[in-house]
């Protein structure tokens, strides 16, 4: 086993993905800590152009193959695995998102190594990597030893500045034999959806006021619009309310919705899931009301209240009006 | 002929009933303070009121859905405990055709040794689909059923939105960021990571539970020689301290609302 640390890059319609530019900046530091080398994994029709973003790295291997273009759960398992068993890296990144869920998880029964998800944070401890986890929704936190010569982490996107792994540059570049088992899948990729465009767009809102399923019913969504509007701002929620059909998609927040950054972000009934986190914590200030004072939107949020939000924001919006 | 053909196909006649398999993991309520037991490693799980994991709740109903409209039965599968009776009869008033309670194991079993042991009681039930929540609170070593997927050797795909089947195809699509999806197709068999079910999951009357808890029969299967391991160990386990993120307003609804007002009013200025 060697002791790099191996990034697996994420890309959709031929852009990298934040989350891998984060998992290169932590992969940076872990190869340090262990004394490797940082490889960045790119699994695609044609490698180039990917790798001359890859600069943070020292090697980027790729795997080229048609097949590859778009993700596929199967071919990308069969081309990851086959860099994983050629370079056996110390550690291997992979992002906690839709294509790195199917990743991960595959990638640790195929090649027998052990997975720790939901990963917000990797420390290197002597011959150990620490992984601590967001569990239960972000409720309980854990740490647990990876000893094992080599293992998967699956890191939940957000966790790390993308800075430290943004520099141009390309490294040097391995292209590996694309494994013949690669068209051999039963799943076919067919094509892209991209989402309509729909009446607002949220990342552009300087003031949200964001809903959760809290709100209990459809029918109480009026008391939230009354507060957007007399901030000037606009509704978003989180993803059971979208799911419920309350409102539509483009206003969901989060790891499947949209990244937000607004100045001021209320949160009215969401628990703070790491999945909702993710697309709002960033956000200049962040008020959360929820009656449950161990909902983790606290541990995010500048300003709290463990109040019922059907007493407090009537209220708020009457002072604001 | 070809009218025919597709007077058939609107029907759904042509398409395959399927047997759609739902394994279903219990959670902790997420709503209930979770505290950590006496050596820190796990959380207590002594007084813990447990519920169906929420996105397995979604498979289930997307399972009925898919029932509903083309045929076919829905089996559920769950592993023993104190809540998992009630769980499974609650599934069968939903609609399952068949409740299979797995023995023989821990509670607390990671996403590994689980997918395991639902491979194995799959190896006994003929199926053409698994549809399982796409993850689960706990699953600190990865979801279930990407790793079951793997363990059966069937394809998976998960953050699946939408299932439609046209004779033994299914297309799919599977949800990333921002709203954008991709999609696929696919025969049986496959495991499905279910996000999100086409409508909100149903509610069993309680009437109809009460009923079949009386009536209705649970299957049972022994888990035998199931490896535990996961291949990593928890060293600490604990609650984030609370109050190191935000400062908390208190006071009656008037004076929190005031306080709130200034806040904002100050960051708008
Ligand atoms: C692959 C994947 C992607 C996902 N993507 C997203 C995403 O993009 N965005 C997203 O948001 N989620 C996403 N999720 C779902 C996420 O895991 C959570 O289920 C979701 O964020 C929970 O939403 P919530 O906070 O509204 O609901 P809950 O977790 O049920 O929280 C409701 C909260 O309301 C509080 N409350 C209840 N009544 C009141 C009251 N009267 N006053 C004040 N507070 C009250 C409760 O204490 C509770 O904390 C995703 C999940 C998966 C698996």
């Amino acid at each position: 086993m060697s002791q790099d640390i191996l990034v697996v890059v994420e890309h959709l319609d031929n852009v990298i993905s934040d989350v891998t530019f984060e998992l290169l900046g932590k992969g940076r530091e872990l190869a340090t800590a262990t004394g490797g080398k940082l490889l960045a994994a790119v699994l695609t029709s044609s490698a180039q152009s990917l790798a001359e973003k890859l600069g943070v790295a020292d090697q980027v291997i790729g795997v080229e193959d048609p097949q590859l273009q778009h993700f596929n759960p199967e071919s990308y398992l069969t081309a990851l695995s086959s860099v994983v068993e050629k370079k056996a890296p110390r550690l291997v990144l992979i992002a906690n998102t839709s294509m790195g869920m199917d990743l991960g998880a595959s990638l640790s029964v195929e090649r027998n190594l052990p997975l720790v998800a939901y990963a917000a944070d990797v420390e290197m401890e002597g011959d150990a990597a620490i992984v601590t986890s967001h569990l239960y929704g972000g409720k309980i936190y854990s740490e647990s030893v990876l000893d094992a010569d080599s293992g998967i982490v699956s890191i939940l996107a957000g966790s790390f500045p993308a800075e430290p792994g943004k520099k141009d540059g390309t490294p040097e570049l391995e292209i590996l034999a694309a494994p013949p088992a690669l068209s051999d899948t039963r799943l076919r990729f067919k094509s892209l959806i991209q989402p309509e465009a729909g009446d607002v767009d949220i990342t552009q809102e300087d003031i949200l006021v964001a809903v959760g399923r809290g709100i209990q019913s459809e029918d109480n969504l009026p008391l939230a619009e009354e507060l957007a509007k007399a901030l000037g701002g606009a509704v978003c929620s989180s993803r059971p309310i979208v799911d419920n059909k309350w409102l539509e998609k483009n206003r969901q927040v989060g790891k499947s919705g949209l990244k937000v950054k607004p100045r001021v972000y209320i949160a009215l009934g969401i628990s703070g899931a790491p999945e909702h986190i993710e697309g709002m914590k960033d956000a200049e200030l962040i008020v959360a009301i929820n009656t449950d004072e161990t909902a983790p939107i606290f541990e995010h949020a500048h300003y709290g209240v463990t109040e019922d939000l059907f007493d407090i924001v009537p209220a708020l919006t009457e002072k604001l009006k | 002929m070809v009218r025919a053909d597709r007077f058939q196909r609107d029907e759904g006649v042509d398409t395959k009933p399927m047997n759609i398999v739902v394994p279903i993991k219990l959670v902790p309520d997420l709503v209930e303070e979770l505290e950590i037991n006496e050596d820190g490693t796990d959380i207590d799980r002594e007084f813990l009121t447990y519920r169906i994991n929420e996105f397995d709740d979604h498979a289930l109903e997307e399972a009925l859905q898919l029932k509903e409209k083309h045929g076919g039965s829905v089996t559920v599968l769950a592993l023993e405990s104190e809540e998992t009776d009630k769980v499974l009869y609650t599934a069968l008033a939903k609609g399952a055709d068949r409740a299979v309670k797995v023995t023989g194991l821990p509670e607390g079993l990671s996403s590994h040794a689980l997918a395991r042991t639902m491979g194995q009681a799959l190896s006994n039930i003929d199926y053409d689909l698994v549809l399982v929540g796409v993850q689960a609170a706990d699953d600190r070593d990865g979801q279930l059923g990407v790793l079951l997927g793997k363990t059966l050797g069937i394809p998976h795909l998960s953050v699946v939105t939408d299932i439609a089947v046209e004779g033994n195809t299914l297309t799919l699509h599977k949800e990333y960021a921002g709203g954008i999806m991709a999609q696929f197709e696919t025969e049986p068999k496959v495991v499905l990571g279910i996000q999100a079910a086409r409508v909100i999951p149903r509610y069993a009357p309680v009437s109809r539970v009460r009923q079949l808890m009386k009536e209705a029969e649970l299957d049972e299967v022994e888990a035998s020689d199931i490896d535990l391991g996961s291949g990593t160990s928890v060293r600490r386990m604990y609650t984030p301290t609370r109050g190191e993120g935000a400062e908390m307003l208190e006071g009656d609804a008037e004076e929190i609302a005031s306080r709130i007002a200034d806040i904002i009013n100050e960051k708008r200025s």
